[in-house]
């Protein structure tokens, strides 16, 4: 099997794909990005934590007009993971109002987005309908 | 007590195409007419404010002067997303009420006329090999393969969030808004945009970031405006006819976005509109019911929505209901947008934060000719830029 490469390194691949947040010790914010100090109480300290990998879809938008290169229609929504909201695509559905909601429920996916000279495959994630 | 702050003298430029003129050219003839509006010159001037986001780095203020007047007063060049109109504003009143001058200018210009998607609008080649590069130590772009970043996408989803908590809403809804705003726009011969468009036409357009079709995004234009601001206890050396016309700015608030959960993903335009209003109604005295007009920020049709709700016009939910009403149409009890709004008037971005205002001070000033609000007497502007920076201002109509 080829070597495997996240996206974003806040994905861990693996037997059980998840995302992991930087989580604030003093109040408990979640960040995704690296932060120099939490923007909600200043904080100096993060631990990483996992994110729940199933959710509910609290807002989307269906991605008609884009830029060169970025394949359209696709489905671009905020998943409420268990309080951590998490930006991804809403794949594996069809891209039209009557099969995408708020309110559903989906779960996390993982998906090659494509493999580099050396032959490392990416992988990037989205969510799926759950039901 | 600090001082009274006033609007003297304010101008837009038609929001349009202007292949023939420069971001310079359209800002002299913003600050020109509204020097001229306010019967003064720019040796009455103190300060400089000025904002051209796309072209931020070029020292507008400056290149305004060797146009208009190189008087030698500070300027402040200001770049802040699309509030950056109001921030060159907000710091005009800021340098009169603290005592540093007793006269103003704040200009604001944009050209953009053709402009395509503003943010996500160009996606880099993939690398040959994956590295991983930036705060989420990304092997790729993400635009497109995480979420969206085009502004019509991330207000779509904005309104879509809104509707998802409340309900009542619905494509057809935020299409009607759009409705609204094009029919609005027929009225000012200024707006880039001056066609009545249907329901159907609305919904039938090209689909940009579902629910948001074309002609419910903002439209990319040229355009600047500008407005000269006076002291109070200079406005009473003027002339009555000065005194007449000045509209008295009541209220002038800046905030940004306050730490939220959700807001790394998908910004928060909410809270810090809500807060700019409570702290701009607060100042003013006056509370959403008393408003005659209101030109708020629509840079989208589902953005328009959920500042109803933010700026207080209806009760916390009920956006959707307070549309429905025709309580924001120009008949309506809250008009808003009367100008078109940012639809079809247009969006130059820098130059919209004072626009609206002018906008405003028209109909306090009974001067805007067929599309008066008529007795207007109280009116309030709000632009925000994703960022995020939020401008409100409260204006008055002179009690002379």
């Amino acid at each position: 099997m080829a070597a495997q490469v996240p996206l974003v390194d806040y994905l861990v691949l693996g037997d059980e794909p998840h995302l992991v947040a930087n989580e604030c010790t003093e109040c408990g914010a979640r960040f995704f990005d690296h932060r120099n100090a939490c923007a909600s109480c200043g904080g100096t300290q993060f631990k990483k934590v996992d994110v729940a990998t199933t959710g509910t879809l609290r807002a989307f938008t269906i991605v008609a007009f884009a830029a060169p290169g970025v394949p359209v229609p696709f489905v671009a929504g905020v998943v409420d993971c268990d309080g951590t909201s998490v930006r991804g695509n809403v794949v594996n559905v069809e891209p039209d109002p009557d099969h995408v909601t708020t309110g559903m429920k989906v779960r996390l996916t993982t998906f090659p987005i494509g493999t580099d000279e050396a032959g490392t495959e990416a992988v990037g994630f989205g969510f799926e309908p759950a039901a | 007590m600090a001082e009274d702050v006033w609007i003297l003298g304010i101008h837009m430029t038609k929001f349009g195409k202007h292949p023939d003129k420069d971001t310079v050219d359209l800002a002299s003839e913003a600050a020109l007419n509204a020097l001229a509006d306010g019967g003064v010159t720019m040796k009455d001037m103190g300060v400089l404010a000025a904002g051209s986001l796309m072209s931020a780095g070029g020292g507008i203020g400056q290149q305004l002067q060797k146009q208009i007047g190189q008087t030698g007063i500070p300027v402040y060049n200001v770049a802040n997303a699309c509030a950056t109109g109001a921030t060159a504003l907000r710091t005009v009143v800021m340098s009169v009420k603290a005592g540093e001058s007793d006269m103003g200018l704040a200009v604001g210009v944009e050209k953009l006329a053709g402009a395509g998607l503003l943010a996500g609008g160009s996606r880099k080649q993939d690398s040959p090999n994956w590295t991983p590069a930036g705060r989420y130590g990304a092997v790729a772009a993400v635009d497109g393969r995480i979420g969206t970043e085009t502004m019509p996408g991330v207000f779509a989803q904005i309104g879509m969030e809104y509707g998802h908590r409340y309900g009542g809403t619905s494509f057809e809804l935020f299409a009607r808004i759009s409705e609204k705003n094009h029919a609005h726009s027929t009225l000012n011969p200024l707006a880039a945009y001056t066609k009545r468009m249907t329901l159907e036409e609305i919904m039938g357009d090209v689909m940009i970031a579902y629910p948001n079709t074309r002609p419910m995004c903002s439209a990319n234009c040229d355009g600047a405006a500008a407005a000269v601001v006076v002291s109070g206890s200079k406005l009473k050396t003027l002339s009555l006819e000065q005194q007449r016309r000045a509209v008295k700015i009541a209220a002038s608030v800046l905030t940004t976005d306050p730490w939220e959960e959700a807001c790394q993903v998908l910004p928060n335009v909410n809270t810090l509109t809500r807060n700019a209003a409570k702290t701009a109604y607060e100042a003013a005295g006056v509370g959403p019911e008393d408003l005659d007009l209101v030109e708020l920020h629509d840079c989208f049709a589902t953005a328009e929505l959920v500042h109803y709700d933010n700026l207080m016009l209806c009760q916390e939910g009920g956006a959707a209901d307070f549309f429905s009403s025709g309580a924001t149409w120009r008949d309506g009890r809250t008009p808003v947008n009367v100008s078109g709004g940012l639809q079809s008037k247009g969006h130059p971005i820098a130059a919209t934060g004072i626009a609206n205002i002018w906008e405003v001070c028209h109909h306090l000033r009974n001067e805007a000719g067929d599309r008066q609000i008529a007795g207007a007497k109280v009116g309030l502007a709000h632009v925000i830029g994703l960022g995020s920076a939020c401008g409100v201002h409260i204006l008055e109509k002179a009690a002379a």
